[in-house]
């Protein structure tokens, strides 16, 4: 029943859906370092920042995930020859399609760290300056430690939401799951079996992620 | 200024702020520059290459037909989604674990896959076992992919929305004797219906923007792949994308206005029992809040 499977290893299933991981992971990991310095952004003291990063939110946010990949292939790439140091098509292709999943998915941690930071009650702010903490002690040991446990979950959704969105990637020919199950579809009779087999890999991915996380922002939620 | 994280500013501090903002201001003028002159080095700013955008052929002929498929994507797909996720949503409230069970397990599964694999699947679906022409077929696939994946996103909104209600209601239609369908049908719906107008209205935002998704991958005519064909006539391929994105900000940000003026004006309401449900806590919607089971628990708005 599975046969056809075999026949395909460029790239194989495991392969694909590798890259999906290798995705979502860097992806991940880019889109919290910059969401985090946005979040930054819009929550400091100088205004000039703040409209920055109210401003890239609310546009970024607005804009389809696939006008931004497709952008970083017809746009960036081939007009302005941003390769992102790499000669080779899929390599490239890969590289870029993380530098538009970092950009998107960016503007919805800094939401979801935001939010955060503002389920920490300012009477959390004013005790602390009452009994005598300075600016970084307040920060450091009041404010991020409960802000952190509040975000778990919105970020969990968000990681999801990411897993989710690398498959827009097979749009500029990352060789991701997404990708193989258009050239497999189109190609072999078990129609619905194929179906099954890429619905369940994104189960297992997502399912697991959403178990512990959900667990361990229940777990760890500032009880008031 | 009342922000926890800092205090009104003294005199040393708005001192420091100015000069971070100069620093900051200089930091994105040289951006700024940098990108401009990119732009100008691959003549991308000649006039030539915006002036379509200030005649009607371009709208007329490529960027409006595109839009339109877009909207009625979007429409269709957010009329037939709404009532199959009220279904499910209230199948999830079940007193009957039978009912409940399959509910559940039917909407967890349908928001763990991506909508671009539904889309691809119903594609293919639609051109080996259904008789349509090319272009019913592209229309019919995105709608079904969208319809599939925000009803399950909607049942939980639903869920959300009858759960939000105060107990009281529910109790209140018990103590005169309605019975489970009648307390949910005259008591419960009508209530949480009005609750969840501003959350359904930014779910539009999202069904919007996963429209493009089937004009790339399998063709369908919508504004990103009109795009497409504008920039191969008139050779703009940068100017087209910033108009496109631009169309889409202003009518995503149209809907999320309408959503949070919606919200406000149903918050103010006397009539309403103050619940509801915003687009902000459909994102924080985690299954810890509302007792559900932790399944992939996106609140879907992205």
């Amino acid at each position: 029943m599975f046969d056809f499977l075999s026949d395909y290893n460029n790239p194989t299933l495991l392969g694909a859906f590798w890259m999906t991981v290798k995705l979502t992971v860097i992806s991940g990991l880019g889109s919290l370092i910059w969401g985090t310095l946005l979040a930054a952004m819009r929550v400091s003291p100088v205004p000039l920042m703040r409209g920055f990063g109210t401003a890239y939110v609310n546009i970024v946010r607005n804009i389809p995930l696939t006008v931004i990949i497709i952008f970083t292939s017809l746009g960036l790439a081939d007009v302005f020859g941003v390769t992102m140091g790499a000669s080779d098509f899929q390599v490239r292709g890969f590289r870029l399609a993380i530098l538009g999943l970092v950009a998107y998915t960016a503007a919805f941690v800094c939401e979801a760290i935001r939010s955060g930071i503002n389920t920490v009650p300012l009477g959390q702010a004013e005790a602390a300056r009452a009994i005598g903490l300075t600016f970084s002690q307040t920060l450091r040991l009041i404010i991020l430690p409960q802000a952190f446990r509040a975000v778990i979950g919105p970020l969990a959704n968000v990681l999801i939401a990411l897993t989710k969105n690398t498959t827009v990637a097979a749009a500029i020919g990352v060789a991701e799951a997404a990708y193989l199950m258009k050239g497999m579809i189109e190609k072999e009779a078990q129609v619905l079996l194929i179906g099954a087999v890429f619905a369940f890999g994104f189960v297992v991915l997502t399912l697991p992620t959403g178990l512990l996380l959900g667990w361990l922002s229940k777990r760890l939620a500032v009880k008031r | 200024m009342s922000s926890v994280l800092y205090d009104a500013p003294g005199p040393r501090a708005k001192r420091r702020n100015v000069f971070i903002s100069v620093i900051f201001f200089a930091l994105l003028a040289l951006l700024v520059w940098f990108v401009w002159d990119a732009m100008n080095e691959k003549n991308q700013l000649e006039w030539a290459l915006w002036k379509p955008f200030t005649e009607s052929q371009a709208w007329t002929t490529y960027l409006l037909p595109g839009l339109a498929d877009t909207l009625r994507a979007a429409a269709l797909a957010m009329v037939i989604a709404l009532p199959l996720g009220a279904v499910f949503g209230i199948a999830r409230l079940s007193d009957h674990l039978w009912v409940r069970l399959p509910a559940a397990w039917v909407v967890e599964f349908f928001r763990a896959i991506p909508v671009l694999l539904l889309m691809l699947f119903a594609n293919e679906a639609y051109d080996r076992w259904a008789n349509l022409t090319t272009e019913q077929r592209q229309l019919y696939a995105v709608v079904t992919g969208l319809v599939l994946y925000n009803a399950s996103v909607l049942a939980e909104v639903v869920r959300a929305g009858i759960l939000a209600l105060p107990k009281g209601q529910s109790e209140a239609a018990k103590a005169i004797g309605l019975r489970k369908g009648q307390t949910m049908r005259i008591v419960l719906l009508p209530q949480a219906v009005t609750a969840m107008l501003p959350a359904i209205v930014s779910q539009l935002v999202v069904i919007v923007k996963d429209t493009a998704l089937g004009g790339v991958m399998i063709g369908f005519t919508e504004l990103l792949s009109t795009r497409g064909t504008l920039a191969a006539a008139y050779g703009n391929p940068i100017a087209s994308f910033v108009v496109v994105a631009i169309i889409y900000i202003v009518l995503n940000f149209i809907l999320t206005s309408f959503a949070s003026w919606l919200e406000k004006r149903l918050r103010r309401s006397k009539k309403s029992t103050g619940a509801v449900l915003s687009a902000e806590d459909m994102e924080e919607l985690n299954p810890a809040a509302t007792g559900g089971t932790f399944g992939t628990g996106a609140g879907g708005s992205i």
